[in-house]
């Protein structure tokens, strides 16, 4: 029976291998670009800043500023929302029994995209820099409630009729940016460039609200951790063995669609980081979400991380951050698909 | 006071009516058996049962106490469910699947104690599936699937055993072992309600049949009383004999495969 406790462990080793890897990623990725800075000064300047000390005095400043006004945010930025997807992707392969889904599933990408589309046609100033990413947000929320409502049946929410929800409503809404990005004339290439993602020029302020969004995501998900195992049973089972199914997957629904939410709002709209993390991790750490949950957070914060370091300081110009994930991760994932299908007919 | 009591049930899908006025009560230490012709209401009244489905009319109270005023949790510890099908796209390892069947009694974020250790390797060593304990769900055969999911409601430890044709899709030999293990339970002081479409199977096993036709509660006792020919030719519309089978000490049907 010992070795039964201990097939249950957490993947201690696991966490913490990704977790250095993850902090070494941050230090190497901000010491890269145009100006070339070492991981040691890097670790300086976080340090001072962290402790409150000062730099030393023949230490350029412009490093400091580069390294944590600069580089930092927008690398920290990329780490929170590829975790942040990563996590809701967890959540939506769980929650809709499928390990195709993806955290826009249901829409929310394109209830995202419409809205951000809207402000940008418009040419809504009042809030400022902020007024993209909150029509963003609101159009993703606004659209995960339309395809809850579509999708549930006296209280009751099907796995298939969400999906079908998600597919329809994110049909309808292709249309309504098709109209807009008619409409929009010169300002379509503006709507474009949003649409395809990017982390440029992102402060200490969006970093913080990610962050925000990533805790309170990790934390729910965590807590139903063991619910989310069961309910890959369905419905029937899962509510035999004691998971309030219906409501679970509610409160479930509604939190991965929000992170979800603040990640498009924040960096546009990033494909694939949710669907290929968590389907990877589970070939390493198997289906248990308890596991697959930090797990991924961690992955897809590397993957991300690693994918906007190429497009920031590798490739000769910046390619937006979306279409590159999608031109890696794509064929990536054609090619496990694949081999997952002739593994399951051998 | 009955362990579950049901009374006066009606259900109904929309304009077609299911379920009509269907009243049973269960005992400790009973087999019960629930049989009818496909769409007779088997699967609807034990989704009734199981709190999965609401009544139409009618109140179920278990152990005294409406159904409805117990929350899933509770409901978990008190009735476990072995279903028809299973099917799951995560490859989970058999035995964290029967461990699921002790999620109602772990607190969450604790980890399994020794008893929930002791349960689901006593319910994977009743059922034989003790070597499959590494194996992946996924890539088991339905018929050990079938046992696995049965293991895991074993391991659930709860006094009421709910079957809903969960051997429908074995072989005879692990029918009967997976028979053999609940009735064993049964003896122990433990209820099984299990839906069956095998007569025999029904007649050799159970304490009490419950016979349904077209939603209603056409018979119910013991099976050489339920089970005789004239009723089984009126609910299943099927000529057969009845008669007592030594080999088997128990009541037994033979059906007229062919016109004669």
């Amino acid at each position: 029976m010992t070795d039964c406790s201990r097939h249950n462990r957490p993947p201690y080793l696991m966490i913490t291998a990704l977790g250095l890897a993850l902090v070494l990623a941050i230090v190497v990725s901000a010491g890269m670009g145009y100006l070339a800075i070492t991981p040691l000064e890097v670790a300086q300047v976080i340090w001072a800043k962290v402790s409150g000390s000062p730099l030393p005095v023949d230490f350029d400043p412009t490093f400091g500023y580069v390294v944590w006004e600069v580089r930092l945010p927008r690398i920290l930025t990329a780490a929170l929302v590829g975790g942040s997807l990563a996590v809701a992707g967890v959540l939506f392969q769980a929650i809709l029994l499928n390990p195709l889904a993806d955290p826009y599933t249901l829409g929310v990408s394109s209830g995202a995209a419409f809205g951000a589309s809207l402000a940008l046609l418009i040419n809504i100033s009042f809030l400022s820099l902020y007024s993209v990413p909150l029509f963003a947000f609101a159009g993703a929320v606004a659209t995960l409630f339309v395809v809850l409502a579509l999708a549930s049946v006296d209280g009751r929410l099907g796995t298939g009729t969400l999906i079908l929800s998600g597919v329809i409503v994110a049909a309808i809404l292709s249309a309504g940016i098709g109209f807009i990005k008619h409409l929009a004339d010169e300002q379509v290439a503006v709507i474009i460039f949003w649409l395809m993602g990017s982390f440029a020029a992102r402060t200490w302020s969006h970093v913080m609200l990610v962050c925000g969004a990533a805790l309170a995501g990790l934390v729910i998900a965590f807590f139903f951790g063991r619910d989310l195992n069961i309910m890959a049973l369905g419905q029937r089972s899962s509510d035999s063995l004691g998971v309030d199914t219906a409501r679970t997957r509610k409160i479930l629904l509604v939190a991965g669609s929000l992170v979800t939410a603040t990640c498009v709002s924040v960096s546009g709209i990033i494909g694939f980081i949710g669907l290929i993390t968590p389907h990877l991790m589970r070939f390493i750490v198997g289906p248990d979400n308890r596991k697959l949950i930090p797990v991924s957070f961690l992955a897809g914060a590397i993957l991300l991380l690693a994918a906007d370091t190429l497009t920031r300081a590798v490739l000769p110009s910046e390619v937006p951050i979306g279409v590159l994930t999608a031109l890696i991760g794509g064929p990536f994932f054609c090619y496990i698909f694949r081999k997952k299908q002739l593994h399951a007919l051998s | 006071m009955p362990f579950l009591k049901a009374d006066n049930l009606s259900f109904d899908y929309g304009p077609r009516q299911v379920l009509r006025h269907i009243s049973l009560a269960l005992e400790p230490g009973r087999f019960y058996g629930l049989l009818g012709p496909n769409g007779s209401g088997k699967t609807t009244l034990l989704d009734l049962l199981i709190a999965n489905l609401t009544p139409a009319q009618g109140a179920i109270s278990l152990q005294g106490r409406p159904l409805a005023s117990y929350s899933r949790r509770q409901l978990a510890r008190q009735m476990a469910l072995v279903p028809q099908e299973f099917d799951l796209g995560f490859d989970f390892p058999v035995r964290d699947i029967v461990m699921m069947g002790r999620h109602p009694h772990i607190r969450r974020f604790a980890a399994p104690g020794p008893e929930d250790w002791a349960c689901t390797g006593r319910a994977m060593a009743d059922l034989q599936v003790d070597r499959l304990a590494d194996r992946s769900i996924t890539a088991l055969s339905g018929g050990e699937k079938q046992r696995v999911v049965a293991a895991r409601a074993l391991a659930q430890d709860t006094p009421l055993l709910i079957m809903d044709e969960a051997t429908a899709n074995l072989d005879i030999r692990h029918t009967i072992q997976i028979f053999q293990v609940v009735r064993r339970r049964v003896e122990e002081g433990g209820i099984v309600l299990a839906a069956i479409h095998d007569l025999n199977l029904a007649a050799a096993f159970c304490d009490e049949i419950f016979l349904l036709k077209e939603g209603g509660l056409q018979a119910a006792g013991p099976p050489e009383e339920v089970l005789a020919a004239p009723r089984i030719a009126e609910v299943f519309g099927v000529r057969c004999q009845t008669s007592f089978n030594a080999f088997n000490r128990s009541h037994q049907v033979a059906f007229q495969w062919r016109r004669q």
